[in-house]
């Protein structure tokens, strides 16, 4: 299971990254997507929209269920990943590479685990 | 299989119609630019080809069927007859009143016996399916808040343990759903209950016995708390099958219900409808009531509107023929039928459960009613065999399998309704599949995972399906 | 009494026993003593099939059935092939449930998948759902998936069918959503276009147009389509299915929903239902459709076979978050329009169609010389409306010759319909009486 070290993750398996220009990049972790199973299809917002720290910005759908991705942060969503709706494979063939949503103008953030705090908690989780 | 598009042929035809008798007429309004790539078939080859389909389908006169929360009981026969008169068939929903006195009769006769089997005073029978009763009830409730001017009601409370359509229809009827956790007995948390019951209450979504098969005995305390809330309950009719002619919603604190007709009361369900979901509700929710309502004077049958009705739930007056079905059904079992049945269905699920328990542990250690629920979650962790497994194990045996993975507080869930038409025998002979099953599953984990392998299609690839769909027949071959 | 438990008395004692009760009052005692009814029940006893079958069939015997139909108004009267109800009446089918173990529903999943194409062949449509309730509630749906974040007002014609109308009033009840009614133009029976522009706004949803709509009238579609997508919400067409046999597709007018009713294929009239609700959109939506949809895809051998697909749009994944609670359908009704449109095939429909239409004409002109007057000028298929001084003096001279006459407007209007069932000889009687009258 991999935990890239660059990243920041959530209690509740999501991935963020600082791009260092004052956006950030939010995806679903390999622990996330390996827990899924084969996922279908991603509900995504849609630029502009706001999101709101620890709640629901979108869902993914495998063929029996669907779960919320919870955003880490409250900001404004500045771009939304399209290819991942042509090709909701990529979650779980490279979940650090299939990002969900680019965020801006962060006001708010959720206590976050760095990879190594977060693999320890996916051990207690498993 | 081969599909009707496949089968089809340019030129072949039956003989339908006679030439037009009079003047043909050219249209003056635009045309579609090609023909509609209908099938073109021979009455013969179309014979077949709903035959061969007919092969691959699995009817109640094929096996027992012990779906949970389904109630797939015998579909009499004497059913279809009456559905198929004349009388109810050829005639035109937009007649004269003194013309479809038959039909009126039919909807007053069922609305009346349906309303004294669940304690209720009114009931329409407009809605097409059980979902569509609970949408309909729901605005009922929403009605007579707003009427009121009650606008702080925002919120329906909904056990974890309830049917997907529950929420669905909540939703649907512009309410927030507040989900409450059901105990350890598999029944309501009537401390967790207290908690999330306020002013904003419009009101509670209930199943007695619930989804897992249990009769909650704090019934009447959970209705009593809403009420005093300033909420109305709302009863799911769908395991009225468990103790119809025994209890009646409308005595246990329901304001307002539905009913399945295609599950308690015997109509066919026909591959996933027609079905019927009447919705009864007390006298104080009446004027809302949508649709026609039938009312009697002196032996003449008429319609009339509720005088503050929310509308229509579809045109017309519902599933018309279904409720033909179900009324034959009521004349036939009658006032010791009702209660004969019930209490039979809640004995074949204490006898299939007794006989299953010491291998398949059960949900919940006490007397079920009509359906009782199995855990397969020890198996999946010690041994990797999943209800999924077990039940398509059971494909092999030629027994439909149970009801899986609902209700969702139980894991790896198997749920199973044998329903009061089924003799002994066939009851032992499904005890002996799920047995069998058991001793093939320790014996041989791996080949599980396998399962089907008798059926004329295997395990299905359903992420291709949802990934990429393909949900129409491609001509361009 | 009538019964269908086939245990002997003692055969349930036995069992009981087995189950570890001493009797049933043993086994129901887990139900409270204050809950329970404590009595019989206050409706008849049962009865025998044969009582049964005596009582039914008397019940029927009070209904007046015409054989010369005269009436549509959403309900049509249309000859359904002997095929059909052999078909439809197949135990397999009849008493199966829904098709959710694939391994052994290939018929029934197959059949679903065979409709859903027929559905998108007539109109044009990309994906079409196994169906719903029934055409009024087909349309309240289509709104609801038309729904987006800040357009949610919906649109209705004054010309459509009065309870689509009221089913889509009391879905908005529900959803909280403002319905508007666009007017009718008075003189030409159509939705009036213009009112329709100054109407739609920036958080307008939809528009519902019934085409032909309740009075049979073609409605300006291309206008209306223009209009509506202009104001960027979205074009919902219903529209009666045999007309599709030969009129430009919803499609091909660039609607984005398609519904109606498909009760003309091989339901008969039935006072009203079981009746059959279709939607078809295209793919740009297909996620939003409610209800079920089959899809083709390969078994663990590399075989076809068909399952439930995208089923993470429906209530029992979704629960509050799906669009639509909608569980059962009208399953065995699509089923039976399916054999009705292979039975009848491409030419057949188009046969059905053409001769609707010659036959609502011919009968316009033979009562118009009668002495009836067309309240409309405009383009019509099979239904239209005539005025007269006295609505009910004519209805009541077709019942007394066994004729159900148009429908009752108003005092002096009748809203009637042919198909392909009345013949040339029953339009003239049927002109005879009114001349009679008028």
């Amino acid at each position: 299971m991999n935990f890239p070290a660059e990243l920041k993750y959530s209690k509740s398996h999501e991935w963020i990254k600082d791009n260092g220009d004052g956006t950030f990049t939010i995806g679903i972790s390999d622990f996330a997507q390996d827990a899924l199973g084969d996922l279908v299809f991603a509900n995504l917002p849609e630029e502009g929209d706001a999101v709101t720290v620890e709640e629901a910005f979108g869902d993914v759908e495998s063929v029996k269920a669907v779960s919320d991705v919870l955003s880490p942060v409250t900001a404004e969503v500045v771009e939304i990943n399209e290819e991942l709706l042509d090709a909701p494979e990529s979650i779980n063939e490279d979940p650090y590479g299939a990002w969900f949503i680019k965020v801006a103008n962060v006001t708010e953030t959720e206590e976050l685990l760095d990879a190594e705090a977060y693999e320890a908690f996916c051990a207690t989780e498993a | 299989m081969q599909l009707i598009f496949e089968r089809s042929k340019k030129g072949r035809k039956l003989s339908l119609f006679p030439a037009c008798d009079v003047p043909a007429f050219e249209l003056d309004a635009p045309k579609r630019a090609d023909a509609p790539k209908l099938p073109e078939i021979s009455e013969n080859e179309l014979d077949r080809h709903y035959t061969e389909l007919a092969k691959h389908a699995q009817g109640l006169n094929d096996g027992f069927y012990p779906l949970g929360s389904c109630t797939m009981k015998h579909n009499p026969k004497i059913n279809e007859q009456a559905a198929a008169l004349d009388g109810f068939t050829q005639v035109h929903p937009l007649q004269a009143e003194a013309e479809v006195q038959g039909s009126l009769e039919v909807i007053k006769r069922a609305t009346d016996t349906l309303c004294e089997i669940t304690g209720m005073d009114n009931m329409t029978l407009q809605p097409a399916a059980g979902a569509h009763g609970e949408f309909t009830g729901l605005l009922l409730i929403k009605a007579y808040h707003e009427a009121r001017g009650d606008k702080k009601r925002t919120k329906i409370i909904v056990p974890d343990s309830a049917h997907g359509t529950n929420p669905a229809s909540a939703a649907m009827a512009g309410y927030d759903v507040v989900s409450v956790e059901s105990n350890e007995d598999g029944c309501v948390d009537l401390d967790k209950l207290r908690a999330v019951v306020g002013e904003d209450t419009a009101g509670l979504m209930l199943t007695n016995p619930n989804t897992v098969g249990i009769f909650d005995k704090n019934i009447l305390e959970i209705t009593n708390i809403i009420h005093e809330a300033g909420g109305l309950c709302y009863y799911d009719g769908a395991n009225l099958n468990a103790v119809m002619g025994y209890v009646r919603p409308g005595d246990m604190g329901f304001d307002v219900i539905h009913l399945n007709l295609h599950k308690t009361f015997s109509t066919p369900h026909g591959g996933g409808g027609p079905g019927s979901g009447p919705c009864g509700c007390k006298e104080f929710l009446a004027p809302y009531l949508p649709g026609m309502t039938v009312v009697e004077n002196n032996g003449v049958y008429s319609f009339t509107k509720a005088e503050h009705s929310i509308g229509d739930m579809k045109a017309f007056y519902g599933n018309f023929l279904v409720i033909v079905r179900a009324l034959t059904y009521l004349l036939t079992v009658g006032k010791e039928g009702i209660p004969a049945a019930s209490r039979n269905a809640v004995l074949n699920a204490n006898y299939m459960k007794a006989k299953l328990e010491d291998i398949y542990p059960m949900a919940y250690d006490t007397t079920c009613m009509h359906e009782f629920v199995m855990s397969l979650e020890g198996m999946k962790h010690d041994i990797d065999v999943s209800a999924l497994d077990v039940a398509k194990a059971l494909l092999d045996r030629g027994i439909h399998p149970p009801t899986m993975y609902f209700p969702l507080i139980v894991h790896e869930a198997l749920m199973v309704e044998p329903t009061e038409t089924e003799c002994k025998e066939t009851l032992d002979h499904a005890i002996d599949a799920f047995r069998s099953t058991y001793e093939d599953a320790k014996a041989n984990p791996e080949r599980m995972h396998m399962m089907p392998m008798e059926t004329p299609v295997k395990r299905l690839d359903e992420v291709r399906a949802a990934r990429t769909p393909v949900v129409k027949f491609s001509f361009e071959d | 009494m009538g019964s269908y438990i086939p245990n002997t008395e003692a055969e349930q004692l036995q069992m009981l026993k087995e189950a570890g009760f001493e009797s049933f009052e043993d086994m129901l005692s887990v139900i409270p003593a204050e809950v329970k009814l404590g009595r019989e029940l206050n409706i008849p006893e049962g009865k025998s099939e044969l009582e049964v079958s005596r009582e039914m069939k008397k019940i029927a015997a009070k209904n007046k059935i015409y054989d010369t139909v005269f009436r549509g108004a959403g309900a049509y009267k249309h000859y359904v092939p002997a095929i059909v109800n052999t078909i439809a009446n197949k135990e397999e089918f009849l008493t199966a449930y829904t098709p959710y173990q694939a391994e052994i529903s290939q018929g029934i999943l197959q059949s679903i998948f065979e409709y859903q194409t027929m559905i998108c062949e007539l109109t044009g449509m990309d994906v079409a759902n196994a169906s719903v309730y029934d055409g009024a509630t087909a349309a309240a749906e289509a709104c609801a998936m038309c729904q987006e974040r800040k357009r949610h007002t919906v649109y209705v014609s004054e010309t459509v069918n009065p309870y689509t109308l009221s089913v889509i009033k009391t879905y908005c009840f529900g959803s909280n959503v403002d319905v508007k009614v666009v007017p009718a133009c008075k003189c030409c029976g159509r939705t009036n276009t213009e009112k329709l522009a100054e109407m739609l706004d920036s958080e307008s949803a939809c528009f519902v147009v019934q085409h032909p709509n309740y009075y049979g009238i073609l409605e300006d579609i291309e206008t209306i389509e223009k209009t509506v997508h202009e104001a960027g919400a979205k074009l919902v067409m219903s529209c009666n299915p045999v007309t599709l046999g030969t009129l430009k597709t919803p499609a091909e007018y660039g609607a984005d929903v398609a519904v109606g009713d498909g009760q003309p294929f091989g339901l008969g009239l039935a006072f009203g239902g079981p009746y059959l609700g279709y939607m078809a959109t295209t793919s740009k939506m297909m996620r939003k459709i409610p209800g079920r949809i089959v899809g083709e895809t390969v078994d663990t051998q590399g075989e076809r076979g068909f399952v439930l697909t995208l089923q993470a749009r429906e209530q029992h994944i979704r629960r509050e978050k799906a669009s639509s609670n909608i569980c059962s359908n009208q399953a065995l009704c699509a089923l039976t329009a399916s054999v009705y449109l292979a039975a009848v095939g491409p030419d057949g429909l188009k046969e059905v169609a053409d001769q609707c239409v010659a036959k609502a004409h011919y009968l316009a002109s033979k009562l118009t010389e009668a002495g009836l007057s067309l309240k409309y000028d405009k383009p019509f298929f099979n239904e239209f409306v005539t005025e007269c001084k006295c609505a009910d003096a004519v209805i009541d001279a077709c019942a007394k010759e066994g004729i159900l006459a148009g429908l009752k407007l108003s005092d002096t209007e009748i809203l009637w319909c042919a198909t392909e069932l009345n013949t040339a000889c029953e339009i003239e009687k049927v002109a005879a009486i009114v001349k009679e009258v008028c």
